[in-house]
This record gives C-alpha cells, sequence and structure tokens, in this order.
C-alpha cells in the first residue's frame, strides 16, 4: 500500500475515458460500482464540455453482488445500445470490478450486439490513467481499423498524415491540433483522420490510407502508431514540436516522411525575437526546475536551455513508462533525473535545488506558491484555468509565443514584487508617511528623516529581523545585510552563508562572512 | 408544526428505479467531516479511483495539507490477505509520525477494500493500543455501501459506540453543520433555556459528548438514519421535526426541542420572533423571483426532501419531481407531511430515463450534480448545482435568504446575459 493525498494520474479507466469522451460514436460500457460516475465532472466541469461523456456505468451496490452483477453488466450494455446507437462499443471493468471477475469482455462478447466491441483489460492495481488511454487507443486501432483500405498511389496527390494522440482532457490538445493541421497543411501535408479526438470508429477503419502518422503525444499514441507501421509499413515523426527548435526538427522530418522539400525559411513567429531583444537578457542563466509528463518536460527542457537561456537545475516525470527518455535527456543537461509520482519527492527536490522558476503541473504550482517561487504549468494533471476560452497550443511557432508569455510572466511579476518590497521602507512608501493626498501633516516626520536616508536604510526594522533571523551566529549587522537581499534568493544566501560558516568553523556571521560566501558559491 | 400532524406520505406517488444512478460514493463525505473535527484523520484504504475521487471532489484543498489521504491498495496487496494488514499498519504508523497532532483516525472503507474483506474493525482493534492517545476507527464509505452523504451517517455511527454513558438531561444536535451555524443555534438554545447543548461531531475528538437516557436529539440533517439508530440503542430519544431550512423549517426544528424541554410556549415566541422575522424578510427578497418557477431535483444528498418543502411552501415554488437516493420515511415524516399533495417522489434512480423526465417537463431549474449540470445548461435548462447545498451555511434562520438566493442566482444570471 502506498500512502498517498494527491496523484498525478488517475486510475486507467479515467484513461479509456479520455479516448471514448474524444472520440464520437463510440461508447464506454464501464463495470463499476455506484460513485465512480465523480469521473464524469472531470470533462463537464474542467474541460467545461457540454455533453456528458459517452459512458454508461453499471453502477452496482452491495445488494447487487453475487450472481447478480453480471447480468446487471449486459442490461446496462443492451440498453446503452439502444439508447445512443454507436458504431463500436468499448467495455471493460474498473478497480472493483476488476476484483468481482465477471469478465465484462466476455459477457459483451456472447451478447451479439449489432456492433464491434472492443473488449479492454486494463489491470488497475499496476497501472494508471496514461496507460489506460494508450491501451485504450491501440485495442481500438487494432481492432478497428481495416487492413484492406490501405494509401493509394502518391501520383497526382498531396501527401496525407493521421494525427495520432489528442484526447479530452488533454493539457492544450484542442488548440494543438489546430495548430499543427495548419502547419502541415501550410507544407502541403493533407490531414487524413485526427484520432481519438474528433474522430469515429468508422474514421479509425481508414486510417491505413494516410502515407505516414504524425504523433503528438507519445504516452497516448505510441503504441498505436507502432502497431500502424508494422500492419500498413506508415512511419511517424519522433520529434514532438514545442518550441522552435523542436518545431523546425518537426517539419524537417515530416517533410522527409511526405516526400517533399522543407521549406528554407519557415516563419518562426515572434518567439525568437522576443528572447533575444534586450529586455530578455535578465533571464539568462535563471536557475529552473522542470516536472511534468514525461514528452513536456523533456521539450520545456529544450525550450528552456536552448530557447530562453535558462539553467535547468533539475528534471523530472511522474509517468514511469517514460522514465528512460527522462534519464537520456537530464544526462544532457547534467542534473539527475527524477522519477516520481510521490509529490512530497518533488517537493523536497524542488526546495534543494535552488531554483528561480518551477515548471510543471497544477501540484507545483502549488509547491512553488508554498516556496515562494515564480512557476508556470507546462503539463497535465491541470485544474479548469488551463483549459482556457482564448488560442493557446503548446505546439508549432504559435505554441512556442504562448509559452514565452507563459514563463516569462510569473517571473517579470517576480521582479514587480521584488521592486516593491525593496522600496518598501524609503520614506515615500512608508506607512508612517500616509497618503501623499491627504497633505503635509502627515507625511512631515517621513521627511523630516529625508536627509538621514542612508543611516535611516541601515537601521533594521525589528519585526523584520525577527521573522526572517533566528539564532544562528548572525550579526545584527550581517541580519540588516541580509534583508537588503531580494526576497526570492534571500533563503539560498542564508542557507549557503550558514553552510559556509560551519564548514569554515566560523561561530559568528559578520557582513564580511555573508560575502565571503557569496564569492565561494558564486556561480 | 406539531409532532401530532396527521403523517400522509401515503398519499405522496413514490416512484422507485434501479439502474444507472448518477452519485457520489460515501466518500465524498469526508470532504467537510475533516473541517469539523479539528483533530481528525480520514484514511481510506482503497484504489487509486477513491484518491482521484477525494482529489477531484476536494479541489485546491488537497494542497493545505489536508487531514485525509487514500492508503491505495497495489497489486501485491491482493495476493494475500495478513500482507495487507502488515502493509496498513505500515502506512498508519508513517502517517501518525508525519503528523503527531491526530487523535482520532478513521479507517474507512471502500469498494475495493469491501470486496477483498479487508476486516478494517479488526484493523482498527489491532491497531488501537498501538499508539498512545490516538483512537482508531472505522466506517464504509464505498459506493457500494453509501451514496454521498451518507457517509456523514456511517461515520457518525462508528462515533456512538465512543460516547461514554451520561445520565444527566441534555439536548443534542446531530449531523456536521458549519461552526457559524452551529453557534447561532446553540446562542437559541441557551435564550430559551436549555441548559445543556452538546453537538455531535464535536470540534475536538476529546470533547465527544455522552449519551444516555437523559438525552433527547434532534437532527440537523436527514441523512442520519443508522447514527439515529445507534444513539436511540444508546438510550437517547429522538425528537421528529422539519428540518431546520427557512423561517417555517427552523421554527419548527427549535419548537420540537423547546416543547421537549418544557419551555413556555409565550417564552419561546419571544425567543424566535426576531430571527424568524429576519428569515422572512431576506426571504421575501427572493420570493417574487422564484415564485410559481417549476424545480426538478435529481437525486443528490437526501435533502431534497426538506429542501423541496422550503421552496414550495416558503418560495411558492412549484415541484415536478423530488428525486432522493434514499427515503428515510420516519425522519422525514413532517416535511413530506408539509409537500404539497401528489408531488411526485422518486427514490434511485435510472439517469437516463429520468434526464428523458427532465427534458419532457422542462423545469425552470433543476438541481443536479456537476456531471449533468453543464450538459443540461448546454440544452437550454437552468441548473442549480447540488453539491454546493452541503458545502454552504443553509440552516437555520440567519441563511435562510442565502439559501433562497443559491436557487434564485441560476435564473438570475440567465436574466442577465445577453450573449
Amino acid at each position: 500500500m502506498q500512502l498517498t493525498v494527491w496523484t498525478y494520474e488517475g486510475p486507467p479507466h479515467v484513461g479509456a475515458m479520455r479516448v471514448a469522451t474524444g472520440m464520437k460514436g463510440l461508447h464506454y460500457v464501464l463495470h463499476a460500482p455506484q460513485g465512480d460516475t465523480y469521473a464524469d465532472l472531470l470533462f463537464t466541469m474542467i474541460e467545461r464540455r457540454g455533453e456528458r461523456p459517452p459512458v454508461t456505468y453499471t453502477t452496482f451496490q452491495a445488494r447487487d453482488l453475487g450472481t447478480d452483477t453480471a447480468e446487471l453488466f449486459q442490461k446496462s450494455a443492451r440498453d446503452a445500445y439502444e439508447r445512443f446507437q454507436p458504431q463500436a462499443m468499448i467495455v471493460g471493468a474498473s478497480c472493483t470490478a476488476e476484483l468481482i471477475q465477471d469478465d465484462p469482455a466476455g459477457l459483451a462478447l456472447t451478447m451479439g450486439l449489432p456492433c464491434p466491441i472492443i473488449a479492454l483489460d486494463l489491470p488497475s492495481y499496476s497501472h494508471k490513467e496514461n496507460w489506460g488511454a494508450a491501451e485504450t487507443f491501440y485495442q481500438i486501432v487494432r481492432q478497428l481499423a481495416d487492413k484492406a483500405r490501405v494509401a493509394p498511389p502518391r501520383e497526382g496527390r498531396r501527401p496525407r498524415a493521421n494525427i495520432l494522440g489528442p484526447t479530452a482532457l488533454g493539457f492544450r490538445h484542442r488548440d494543438d491540433v489546430q495548430e499543427i493541421t495548419r502547419l502541415l497543411g501550410d507544407l502541403g501535408i493533407d490531414v487524413h483522420v485526427t484520432a481519438p479526438l474528433g474522430s469515429t470508429p468508422l474514421a479509425i477503419a481508414g486510417l491505413g490510407e494516410a502515407d505516414f502518422n504524425v504523433v503528438l503525444y507519445p504516452e497516448i499514441a505510441h503504441e498505436a502508431a507502432r502497431w500502424l507501421e508494422k500492419t500498413f509499413g506508415q512511419k511517424h515523426n519522433k520529434t514532438v514540436p514545442i518550441g522552435v527548435g523542436a518545431t523546425r526538427e518537426f517539419i524537417a522530418e515530416v517533410c522527409a516522411l511526405a516526400g517533399i522539400a522543407a521549406p528554407a525559411d519557415a516563419d518562426a513567429g515572434r518567439m525568437p525575437w522576443w528572447s533575444r531583444s534586450v529586455d530578455s537578457t535578465y533571464l539568462t542563466g535563471k536557475r529552473v526546475f522542470i516536472f511534468g509528463d514525461a514528452t513536456h518536460a523533456i521539450a520545456a527542457a529544450r525550450i528552456a536551455r536552448d530557447e530562453l537561456g535558462f539553467e535547468v537545475v533539475g528534471l523530472g516525470c511522474y509517468n514511469r513508462e517514460f522514465a528512460r527518455d527522462i534519464r537520456a535527456a537530464a544526462k544532457l543537461y547534467g542534473v539527475e533525473p527524477l522519477i516520481t509520482d510521490d509529490y512530497l519527492a518533488v517537493e523536497e527536490a524542488i526546495a534543494a535545488a535552488s531554483c528561480e522558476l518551477v515548471l510543471g503541473t497544477q501540484m507545483e504550482r502549488h509547491i512553488a506558491k508554498r516556496l515562494r517561487l515564480p512557476c508556470a504549468v507546462i503539463s497535465a494533471p491541470v485544474h479548469v484555468q488551463d483549459f482556457p476560452a482564448r488560442h493557446s497550443p503548446q505546439m508549432g511557432f504559435e505554441g512556442a509565443n504562448v509559452i514565452f508569455d507563459t514563463w516569462v510572466h510569473p517571473l517579470v511579476m517576480g521582479l514587480e514584487e521584488h521592486l516593491l518590497t525593496m522600496f518598501r521602507d524609503d520614506f515615500e512608501f512608508s506607512d508612517a508617511a500616509g497618503p501623499s493626498h491627504l497633505g503635509h501633516g502627515a507625511a512631515t516626520p517621513a521627511h523630516a528623516e529625508a536627509p538621514a536616508m542612508a543611516d535611516a536604510a541601515e537601521a533594521p526594522t525589528p519585526a523584520a529581523v525577527a521573522a526572517h533571523v533566528e539564532a544562528g551566529g548572525w550579526s545584527a549587522e550581517a541580519t540588516r545585510e541580509l534583508m537588503k537581499i531580494p526576497f526570492f534568493v534571500r533563503g539560498k544566501a542564508k542557507r549557503n552563508t550558514e553552510r559556509y560558516a560551519s564548514e569554515k568553523g566560523v561561530a559568528a556571521i559578520s557582513v564580511e562572512t555573508l560575502y565571503e560566501a557569496k564569492a565561494h558559491y558564486a556561480r | 408544526m406539531s409532532v401530532l400532524a396527521p403523517v400522509r406520505p401515503a398519499e405522496l406517488p413514490v416512484l422507485r428505479e434501479r439502474g444507472q444512478r448518477e452519485v457520489f460514493c460515501g466518500l465524498t463525505g469526508i470532504i467537510w467531516l475533516h473541517r469539523k473535527v479539528q483533530d481528525a484523520f480520514f484514511l481510506v484504504v482503497g484504489s487509486r479511483t477513491c484518491a482521484h475521487l477525494l482529489q477531484s471532489a476536494a479541489g485546491v484543498m488537497v494542497f493545505a495539507e489536508p487531514r485525509f489521504g487514500t492508503a491505495i491498495i497495489e497489486e501485491r496487496d491482493l495476493a494475500g490477505l495478513a500482507d495487507a494488514n502488515e502493509e496498513l499498519d505500515k502506512v498508519v504508523r508513517q502517517l501518525l509520525t508525519r503528523r503527531p497532532e491526530i487523535k482520532l483516525l478513521f479507517l474507512v472503507g471502500s469498494c475495493p477494500s469491501e470486496v477483498i474483506k479487508l476486516d478494517l474493525g479488526r484493523a482498527a482493534e489491532r491497531l488501537n493500543g498501538s499508539y498512545d492517545g490516538v483512537r482508531i476507527l472505522n466506517y464504509s464509505g464505498s459506493g457500494i455501501e453509501t451514496t454521498f452523504t451518507q457517509g456523514e451517517d456511517a461515520c457518525l455511527a462508528a462515533l456512538v459506540p465512543e460516547m461514554r454513558a451520561e445520565a444527566a438531561d441534555q439536548l443534542l444536535i446531530v449531523g456536521a453543520l458549519p461552526d457559524v451555524v452551529e453557534d447561532q443555534f446553540r446562542r437559541l438554545f441557551a435564550e430559551l433555556g436549555i441548559a445543556r447543548v452538546e453537538s455531535l461531531p464535536p470540534r475536538r475528538a476529546k470533547d465527544l459528548p455522552g449519551v444516555g437516557p437523559g438525552t433527547r436529539f434532534l437532527l440537523a440533517q436527514p441523512f442520519l438514519g443508522d447514527t439515529a439508530r445507534a444513539l436511540e440503542t444508546r438510550g437517547a430519544r429522538h425528537l421528529p421535526a422539519m428540518f431546520p431550512f427557512g423561517a417555517e423549517g427552523t421554527t419548527a426544528w427549535l419548537h420540537a426541542a423547546a416543547r421537549e424541554f418544557g419551555i413556555d410556549e409565550m417564552h419561546f415566541r419571544s425567543v424566535v420572533a426576531p430571527g424568524r422575522e429576519r428569515a422572512k424578510r431576506a426571504l421575501a427578497h427572493h420570493a417574487e423571483r422564484l415564485n410559481a418557477k417549476s424545480i426538478f431535483f435529481m437525486p443528490d444528498s437526501q435533502l431534497e426532501v426538506p429542501l423541496a418543502r422550503f421552496l414550495s411552501a416558503e418560495l411558492g415554488m412549484t415541484l415536478v419531481e423530488v428525486g432522493t437516493p434514499y427515503l428515510h420515511r420516519g425522519h422525514l415524516a413532517d416535511d413530506l407531511a408539509a409537500l404539497p399533495a401528489g408531488t411526485q417522489i422518486s427514490e434511485g434512480q435510472d439517469v437516463d430515463k429520468q434526464l428523458d423526465r427532465v427534458r419532457a417537463a422542462r423545469p425552470d431549474l433543476t438541481v443536479c450534480g456537476l456531471g449533468l449540470a453543464n450538459p443540461l445548461e448546454r440544452e437550454g435548462l437552468s441548473t442549480k448545482w447540488a453539491i454546493e447545498l452541503v458545502f454552504s451555511p443553509v440552516h437555520g434562520f440567519e441563511q435562510a435568504g442565502d439559501l433562497a438566493e443559491l436557487f434564485a442566482r441560476p435564473l438570475v444570471r440567465r436574466d442577465r446575459l445577453t450573449v
């Protein structure tokens, strides 16, 4: 057993729901106890869908346990078929139904329903959401793709590709699909089928008619793409087009797959210039910690180092299936890979990394808030605000524009907050100064002190000192100096100084010690 | 409202349905229970699905070091039961080391733990001596046994055997209420002159009240069937009443206690009059908007019958159908009796058929869960999502206006928007 408060991924049947909800004409009959319908609200609330997910639950209760549940399942499947008339059905069990061993697959297959039935075996006690989505999509493709329908000869037509991987409840999947469809169109490549998002079982049957596949989210589409390659000889891309560099590489790759010439000078959008403009100079060497699903984390690391000039000080993912990719990427940046689904381990790693920006999921957003670090979201799981109304892809050149704004925004905010804090004790900004519109009376004392500004700055504000510096050999003067350091690096400076002092056997920390340590740890 | 008022539930047609139920399981009760009992921890023994449900239901609360968590059963735990018990001990040890301030630990059963027959009652007993000053109890919040608010019932029922024997006369308020509401009620009872008033659950584990033949209890919530039965076996006596929603409901509820404790009728009237008047004034504000509007309740929390009573009797709304996951006729007798004759009640659910009825009736407002709300809005039907009624302060005189506003707001919004 594992003690858990927060889970990065849901159970595998939620992955299957993401595939089913992304599609039309497909219905999911899920053998599950009363209460498992909670998953519906992920789609209706977080993604704000205006339709119920196409899922029928058996919602069995204690009184149904026994032979009754198998019958209940068959009744639910029959009713669902009659009501929704799907082109195909997927059937399976949730975690509890897995334990009562009714075999929904076997039951459904013997019912003689007049549509293809795809049986899912999703082991809930060893696998998770992404795996469930990948397995579901793979089974749908394997069982519905018509092997007789292959790509017609190329003469006189544009190359065509399938887009694979986007689902319901995917982080920016909606806009990524739009962006990549446009990008492929501009290159002269037609999109044949996009799946699962927006496709139907009938469309899946024709997957083989494309020349090659574009895999956008390997976590979900990799298994299916491998099978399509084996069955139809369709090759697929290796680079996920998140970031300017990756998008350029992706363009070269798909042009090669399509057998067309890659454009020499693709318009890469505003991001490269924004990053080169002098206002961005202060981004250089910012220490960034990255965590999310492997695909988004690896893409983010490349952007961070090569396109924004950050230093990657931590890289990790929560989906073990892609641990190998994260390890390989971590080697590139000379950092220790972090592969865990325990948010406490992530929190520890972030705290230890002394980073200045966190890129992660909804959970890292909260960790960063607690540690008072700037943060941006790069990966699922995400909350409702990361299913925005406006167009905000991550992929392609527009995606790069979006990423630049999203990541830099919290840093600019950080700078603003710092400036406000720094000037808080200035005579014009102090509480004692009073509101300026009330005339001179209230402001007089502060003005009187103005000529002595240099001294005033030296005087410690007792409350601030007491709040921030505990015992530990700090002299009053060193403490005052420490308080002048911007709040978002102050903790690090304090730790470094104390570590330096203990290593050198210095008992009393003076201003001297503070700057000795600063020089010692200078990077 | 007299306790002797004729009970007429037989006159109300009750439609019993079985089929897909779009409801939460009892685990969800943890979300508000853990806020109420400040030194309790709720450890669910279940699957990743259970953890995912709590996370989805708790929203941002998950990040504030909440006092609940899930021991996720893994493949190797399913291999043999002895092993699962050792694993559970390990998790409990890990947890209590991390959270030394915890005084009451609930091992909460789930569907998976019930199906593999992991005996959490025995586990709680076994663990009980091991941690100084920590009481370990067990109840089930599984979907196969409990629906949404029934999780609170199971939890409180598990507390009843822990209550010390208490012979003295006292009034017990049963059901978790927001602190602000609980304080209002306590002030009213004190003014009435009822000397000793206790609450179940208490705010801290050590303040668990006693129970005995002198105990009379008022149910603040309609979903506490098992808790009431457990209290009765300890000698306590239930005071039947309408539930304290709106001016009338609250008056009737307070009156049941006042009569039982021999409070003078004139004194009762003078004590409740100011609150009752304020409530009525606050309601009048919304009555105009809600009067004659039709409302359809999908089953969710068992609050449906008393809320329907409030909306129809005090605000003039028309009841299309009042769905409830479970109908406790005894506890709801007074509210049922105050419903208009012929009100369609439904118990249980077949969600697709019920949605067909919603679409056919096109009510002005449908009370339903979050899985159904947006899809119905998309079809042009106004909705009020039901869980808010469980989380928000809605009982008593001072909240009567807020409660009405929860129903009026979606309609106001619909009128305002031009997009």
